[in-house]
Order: C-alpha cells, then sequence, then structure tokens
C-alpha cells in the first residue's frame, strides 16, 4: 500500500467501513506482557457473548469489511473462538489473529491450516527465551515456538512471526527475519508504543533515536518485512516507508474491544477516544456517526510540525504515543526523529500522563508458565 | 504463477478472489489471496471493473463502457489491476 497526498485527505476524511478493523476478542490471557495494550488478564463479565459476536461478524461482513485484525487478551481462550472465525471466512472476512501461542496444539494448528481467508500472527519479543521472556514471562518463549513448530508441521504457508521493537530486540532483527524464514514464516514488526500496561515500561523499552535510525535503514533495505504501517513516524529519515504514512485512527482505523466498546484505534483504550458501543445499534452507526470520529475525520492543523520540512512523510506520527506521554494531538511525536518530541516532552511531567481508563490486569503476577 | 500480462484483445474479469466496496471517490479492492490493497479513484473504472466479465475481450468493454478520450487512460489502469492480479483473464 502506497498513498499519494491527494488520496490521502480522502482517506483522512473516512470510509465508508474500516481498512484495518482490530477486534479484541477477550481481556483474558494467560500471559502478563509487560507492554500489553490492552492491560489484559482477567476476562470481563461483560463480553460479547457468542450470538452477539456472530451477529457483529454478520454486519461487518455487509459493510463489507475486508479483514478483521482479531487479538485480546488471548483470543484462543475464547471457547467459541473457532466458531466466531470460521464464521468471519465463511463470509468473505479475512482473519488475521494475534496469538501467544500457548493454545496453539498440533490439533489446533491443522484446522487452521485447514481454512482460507487467515493468517495467523505468533508473537515474540526476541529472538531467544533470555531477551523474549523478560517482556512476556517465564516459559513464553518456548510455548511459542512450540506452536510456531506445530503451524508448521501442519503445512500452514506464510504464518507471521510478530515482535515488537524495544531496545533489546531491536539488536536482534537480523536473528528474527532468519528465524520467520526458518520456518517459511513472514517477520511482522510493531512499534512499542506506551499504551495499556505499555505507558510504564515504554520509558525504558523504547529504541534510542540511534537504534530508530538503524531500524529505519534496514526497513528500507526490506520492504518483505510486514509493519502494519508502524513506523510512519520514521519516514523523515529518508524514503517513506511502505504503507500508507498517516495516523489512521478513526479514519481507517478504529478497534472494537470485548464489551463491544469502539476506540479510535487498538492503541487508545481511554475514554477520550472511545466513540461508542456496538450493542445498541450495531458497528456501522458507531463507525459512521459518532462525534469522536467526525472530530477526527476534520482536517487536521499540523501545529507545531507546521515549519518541519518533512510533515508530508509523517504527519506528526502516532496520536496514541502523543496522548499517552501527555503531549497535544497537534505535538510532534515523542519519537519525531529530528528530536522535536523529545523537547517536548522534557517540558512535560510524567506524573501527569494520562493512565488507561480500563485495566484489566491481574492484581497478582503469574507464577510458572503451565 | 506471474500474472497474465494486460492484453485488451483476451477476456478479463474481475478476480473471483477480490472484494471490491464502493467509497465517496471510486471503490476499494482487496485481494484476499496475495493481500494486495487498491484504490480506484474514479466511479468510471469501477464500473468498468464490475462489468469486464460481461465482455468478450477488454477492447470491448473499453469501447462500450467508455468514452473515447479517457480509453487510453482505462487501459492503463486496466493493466495495473492486471500486474496486481486484481483481474485475471477468464
Ligand atoms: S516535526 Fe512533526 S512532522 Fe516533522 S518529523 Fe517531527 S513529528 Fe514528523
Ligand atoms: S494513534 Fe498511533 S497506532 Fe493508532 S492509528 Fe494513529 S498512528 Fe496508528
Amino acid at each position: 500500500m502506497s498513498a499519494e497526498s491527494g488520496l490521502r485527505d480522502r482517506l483522512e476524511g473516512g470510509l465508508s467501513a474500516p481498512i484495518c478493523l482490530t477486534w479484541e476478542l477477550t481481556y483474558a490471557c494467560n500471559l502478563a506482557c509487560t507492554h500489553c495494550l490492552s492491560s489484559s488478564g482477567r476476562r470481563d463479565p461483560d463480553e460479547l457473548t457468542t450470538a452477539e459476536a456472530l451477529a457483529l461478524v454478520d454486519e461487518l461482513a455487509a459493510m463489507r469489511v475486508f479483514y478483521l485484525n482479531v487479538g485480546g487478551g488471548e483470543p484462543m481462550i475464547r471457547r467459541d473462538f473457532f466458531d466466531i472465525v470460521e464464521h468471519a471466512v465463511e463470509r468473505r472476512v479475512g482473519v488475521k489473529f494475534s496469538t501467544n501461542g500457548t493454545r496453539l496444539d498440533a490439533a489446533a494448528a491443522r484446522r487452521l491450516a485447514g481454512m482460507d481467508y487467515l493468517d495467523v500472527q505468533v508473537s515474540i519479543d526476541g529472538a531467544d527465551a533470555a531477551t523474549s521472556d523478560p517482556v512476556r514471562g517465564a516459559g513464553s518463549y518456548a510455548a511459542a515456538r512450540r506452536a510456531m513448530d506445530h503451524l508448521a508441521e501442519a503445512g500452514f504457508a506464510g504464518f507471521k512471526v510478530s515482535v515488537v521493537v524495544t531496545r533489546d530486540s531491536v539488536e536482534q532483527l537480523d536473528a528474527l527475519e532468519a528465524l520467520a524464514l526458518s520456518y517459511g514464516a513472514e517477520l511482522r514488526l510493531a512499534r512499542l508504543r506506551p499504551s495499556g500496561r505499555g505507558v510504564a515500561v515504554w520509558d525504558a523499552l523504547r529504541p534510542t533515536a540511534a537504534q530508530n535510525r538503524r531500524l529505519h535503514a534496514w526497513l528500507v533495505e526490506r520492504p518483505h518485512v510486514l509493519t502494519g504501517d508502524s513506523f510512519f513516524h520514521l519516514s523523515p529519515l529518508g524514503e517513506p516507508l511502505e504503507g500508507l504514512n498517516l495516523c489512521g485512527a478513526g479514519r481507517v482505523v478504529c478497534l472494537i474491544d470485548p464489551v463491544g466498546d469502539v476506540y479510535a484505534c487498538p492503541f487508545v483504550i481511554h475514554d477520550r477516544f472511545r466513540a461508542g458501543n456496538v450493542r445498541p445499534g450495531g458497528f456501522g452507526p458507531v463507525w459512521r456517526e459518532s462525534a469522536l470520529f467526525s472530530e477526527l475525520r476534520a482536517p487536521a492543523s499540523p501545529g507545531a510540525c507546521a515549519s518541519c520540512g518533512s510533515y508530508d512523510a509523517c504527519r506528526g506520527g502516532c496520536l496514541a504515543a502523543k496522548f499517552f506521554t501527555g503531549l497535544e494531538a497537534s505535538d510532534p511525536d515523542p519519537e519525531c526523529v529530528f528530536g522535536h518530541g523529545e523537547r517536548k516532552l522534557a517540558t512535560t511531567r510524567v506524573e501527569l500522563r494520562p493512565t488507561p481508563s480500563i485495566d484489566h490486569s491481574r492484581a497478582v503476577a503469574l507464577g510458572r508458565l503451565r | 504463477m506471474a500474472p497474465d500480462a494486460f492484453d485488451p484483445a483476451r477476456p478479463w474479469r474481475l478476480s473471483p478472489e477480490v472484494s471490491l466496496r464502493d467509497e465517496p471517490f471510486g471503490a476499494l479492492a482487496y485481494h484476499h489471496g496475495n493481500r494486495r490493497l487498491v484504490f480506484l479513484r474514479s466511479t468510471g473504472l469501477v464500473a468498468l471493473v464490475r462489468r469486464l466479465g460481461e465482455f468478450a475481450t477488454a477492447a470491448d468493454a473499453l469501447g462500450d463502457l467508455v468514452a473515447p478520450s479517457e480509453r487510453d487512460r482505462y487501459a492503463r489502469a486496466l493493466a495495473t489491476l492486471a500486474a496486481g492480479e486484481l483481474i485475471g483473464v477468464g
């Protein structure tokens, strides 16, 4: 995907349905990753029922949503996980789902391998347990690798190895690429954002400016590495990266959370960015008519980025990263490649940063992974 | 398999793997196989792509549905869609 600026204005004005719709099926998770964007752990008692979930799929199919990014929590924990996924792909709504792999045994892998319109992303946060487990929990790396083994054995071609780029994992990009390749899989990298529990670890885990420069160069040489449009804030470093290169929150992206709340994007689970709920009248009216989404689709002023010659390359970066670091929407991205964000951050107070409005983290950290 | 090069003398149609969705600017097309997302930036092009399969050749479709002054431009757009396998011979 790429888009010239005329088209980009159209996209910023909103579409009849999202291009990229994330649906978190549950807040339940058997891991407790330190950077979890949805602060998951405990199931919410108010989560959509199976009947509600299937009806939602029908509506999304009628709106011609092309595919869903299904996540959580750990989506495979839901007992109706396969019912929901199969219902979607039968209606030609593709599913890309993210899993920590702990529930992906040989039988599940075979079932997944038999489905069309389906993509699986198994998450690790480093090329070895020593790097990944401190972020995702003891035993999580080995469990994810077992899931990848199962997928490969089941003949699931081209699944994705999904990695959040941190100060540590960024030093292992070549090893991660080689690991994906060894399975015939594809590598998918995502930006670490200060969302959910990530608020607390962002300062310590985010790549340094020098690492971000190397990451950009590495990605430019590898257009086959998937990024989900994550790193467009780095585009001013030189060549624009693959993708639309704009913040799609409420315009081309949005999130439906496990209780049916609709947020502008998966990284802004906060009252400020809640557009409505699918329960009263479905998803369509929220997408088309909510006050929040109209606000986000109005032409944005470049604000503090106005004097930057690279505004067209990065459009001021990521709204979520700005919001949860206490910056204004019109400020530069906190990781602005020219350091404007860092300078602005220095004037804000860490203790005044917004915190997520809801938190399903377990009160007690998990013990060993079973 | 490399996509067929666009030859207007052959019969073309929208790939069965493609979902098409109308948008204010034209339409969005998504190919479920190669995961390509393509913007069709005029309603004329969308109508042409939708009805392509009704004609014996792409040239016939262009002749019937598109004004003469626009045909080259639309043929180039079809060639791009063919390269992305959004339309195929069939
Ligand atoms: S000043 Fe703004 S537009 Fe320029 S690179 Fe930084 S964040 Fe992007
Ligand atoms: S807020 Fe950030 S993560 Fe969300 S759509 Fe915008 S750029 Fe992407």
